[in-house]
């Protein structure tokens, strides 16, 4: 039973502690960033790759096999496209000169957007 | 140094990458380095499971593994790249519901895994919690993506007996938990994943509109309970503790998502609140009343001799792709010396913040925009409140109207300002359904069409005046 499980208990003072630390990190967020959060956490999560690749490693038979595969699939998806994504967000937050001295510069940038977004899915952004 | 505690040191570096990154979010300068640092602990702690026996000692196994990531990769940097700003919530949907598929998938392959009923019954629990959370998220975040797309409707999706169905099936689960507990039944199990999956998606059929940006918050805790699940089954501290920040942020962030809103997260997620707003909205009370439309060159002249200007956005503003045309007018009224700044509510757009990162995609200079408790301030001492494409968060309703269902949530003031316009498609009321007796104040002119469009009409009107 569980008392029988020295490692447990470690791990549950773990989950507490970090619940903890997750929920009073967060709490000093600005609302304008609460999206590029939402979108970073989401990206941590991903750590279940590590998961998923311990699984298809150990995995026998076409049924292990065949989930750890999907699974790990899954996991990357989740990995790239939550730190990609929320990359691509915070990159609009980056640091402007709050100078109005370039705005040759940032016209530029400003036409870049516009015609990327404008180009519909078919965009080629690289 | 033994493997064991170099694995165990490098994972503890990742952990620190990763409430790194979580810290690093609390600026908007150190934000994206804080990203940044979270990737490389993320690559640092994929690149050293590679150095694992457990992975690489099987050769078609390990072979397995990169295929899999070559091909998760291949579809996700492309995809994740290339998707519209405005798309980015359900983006962020399904990137986590993936996430909670792996999860669930994870607790499954241990379960069958172990050898026969050999699992103690607290390793079973752990499973079970994973593969009900992870399908759960997943499903749900399969349908949320769905409604955002527009591949189905928005609106909340209602049908005879919803709440005792619903019901019946969280019951059949719990007992079906309880079962596998028992007999550690790989049958029982599957039950349990495929009713899972189906909980999760009716679960979010009934919530839609205002409110799935709250929900996709609370799937994206939900995913990093299932991870944390996960770690506890494969005895991983890094899994347990990524899994639970960010069970914990997404979990303080849908509170105050909810908080936003003026609502509790209970009424959010079980009084298909649109459905029963549009049966009970104030249409009759409207219907005799007469709206003032303008054209846009009036308005542009309004404008152009303002003092003061509030531009007030919400989603229409991001559907039409108006935020660079919105900055152009800002700069044509800022170079007639008209002084302009945005007036942000927490909830504009379809995620807190949502609106801030389209208007910094347009170079909206941050000095400009304002958060709803200062914007309120400068409302009274401001001409023209120009509302693009915003509805239920400038909606009197909330402070006036004790019976609405928005009642109690904060506003933008727009009806302190001493002129309102509204850029509106139609007269077709916001998303959570409710007419807005704004619309009809005497004060209010229309501007009818493409949020787009009308603002571009208003760049020429504003030059020309």
């Amino acid at each position: 039973m569980i008392a029988a499980e020295p490692g447990l208990m470690t791990f549950i003072t773990v989950f507490v502690l970090a619940a903890f630390v997750g929920y009073e990190v967060v709490s000093k967020v600005p609302s304008i960033l609460h999206t590029p959060l939402m979108s970073g956490s989401n990206a941590i999560h991903g750590i279940i790759l590590v998961g998923t690749m311990l699984v298809l490693g150990n995995a026998h038979g076409t049924a292990q096999l065949t989930l750890g595969f999907l699974a790990v699939v899954l996991a990357t998806l989740n990995v790239v496209g939550g730190f990609v994504v929320t990359d691509r967000m915070l990159h609009m937050f980056r640091a402007k000169p709050t100078d109005r001295k370039g705005p040759a510069a940032e016209a530029g940038a400003k036409d870049d957007g516009a015609t990327s977004s404008g180009g519909g899915s078919g965009g080629t952004p690289s | 140094m033994s493997r064991g505690t170099a694995t165990d040191l490098v994972y503890l570096i990742a952990i620190v990458g990763f409430i790194l990154a979580l810290k690093g979010l609390s600026s908007p300068k150190r934000a994206r380095l804080g990203n940044l640092v979270g990737a490389g602990g993320m690559l640092v702690a994929v690149a050293w499971t590679f150095s694992l026996p457990e992975v690489y000692s099987h050769t078609r196994n390990l072979v397995l593994i990169i295929v899999a990531i070559a091909i998760g990769a291949v579809i996700g940097v492309p995809s994740a790249r290339l998707v519209k700003m405005t798309a980015m919530p359900q983006m962020v949907a399904i990137f986590n519901g993936v996430g909670g598929g792996a999860a669930a998938l994870v607790s499954v392959t241990e379960f069958i895994s172990a050898p026969n009923k050999s699992l103690a019954i607290y390793r079973i629990i752990e499973i079970l919690f994973g593969v009900l959370v992870g399908s759960v998220s997943l499903a749900g975040s399969a349908i949320a993506f769905a409604k955002l797309q527009e591949l189905m409707t928005g609106r909340p999706i209602t049908y005879p007996a919803q709440q005792p169905i619903n019901a019946a099936i969280g019951v059949a689960i719990v007992a079906l938990l309880v079962v596998t507990v028992v007999t550690a039944s790989t049958t029982v199990l599957v039950i349990v994943l495929v009713l899972s999956l189906v909980l999760g998606a009716i679960f979010v059929l009934p919530i839609g509109g205002a409110d799935t940006p709250v929900l996709i918050s609370l799937l994206n805790a939900f995913t990093g309970l299932a991870v944390a699940a996960s770690g506890f089954t494969l005895d991983s501290t890094l899994l347990i503790v990524a899994g639970t920040l960010v069970g914990a942020s997404g979990t303080l962030l849908t509170r105050m998502m909810s908080q936003a809103m003026g609502r509790s997260l209970t009424n959010i997620l079980f009084s298909a609140f649109g459905s029963v707003v549009t049966a009970s909205g104030a249409d009759a009370d409207a219907a005799g009343r007469s709206v003032r439309s303008g054209t846009a060159d009036d308005i542009g002249v309004l404008l152009a001799y303002a003092r003061k200007v509030a531009i007030i956005p919400g989603y229409g503003l991001a559907v039409a792709q108006a935020q660079h045309t919105a900055r152009e007018l800002a700069d044509a009224l800022a170079a007639r010396g008209v002084e302009v700044y945005y007036a942000i509510h927490p909830v504009a757009g379809r995620m807190p913040g949502h609106m801030n990162v389209l208007l910094a995609e347009a170079n909206v200079p941050y000095d400009q925009l304002e958060e709803m408790d200062d914007a309120n301030q400068d409302l009274s001492t401001t001409d023209v409140a120009l509302v693009v494409g915003a509805n239920d968060t400038v909606n009197p309703a909330a402070k006036n109207t004790p019976g609405s269902p928005i009642y109690g949530m904060p506003i933008i003031n727009a009806d302190l300002a001493t002129n309102i316009v509204f850029l509106k498609r139609s007269m077709r009321p916001g998303f959570a359904g409710i007419d807005n007796e704004l619309l009809y104040d005497p004060k209010t002119t229309m501007l009818f069409g493409d949020a787009k469009d009308s603002l571009s009409k208003l760049v020429a009107a504003v030059k020309a005046a």
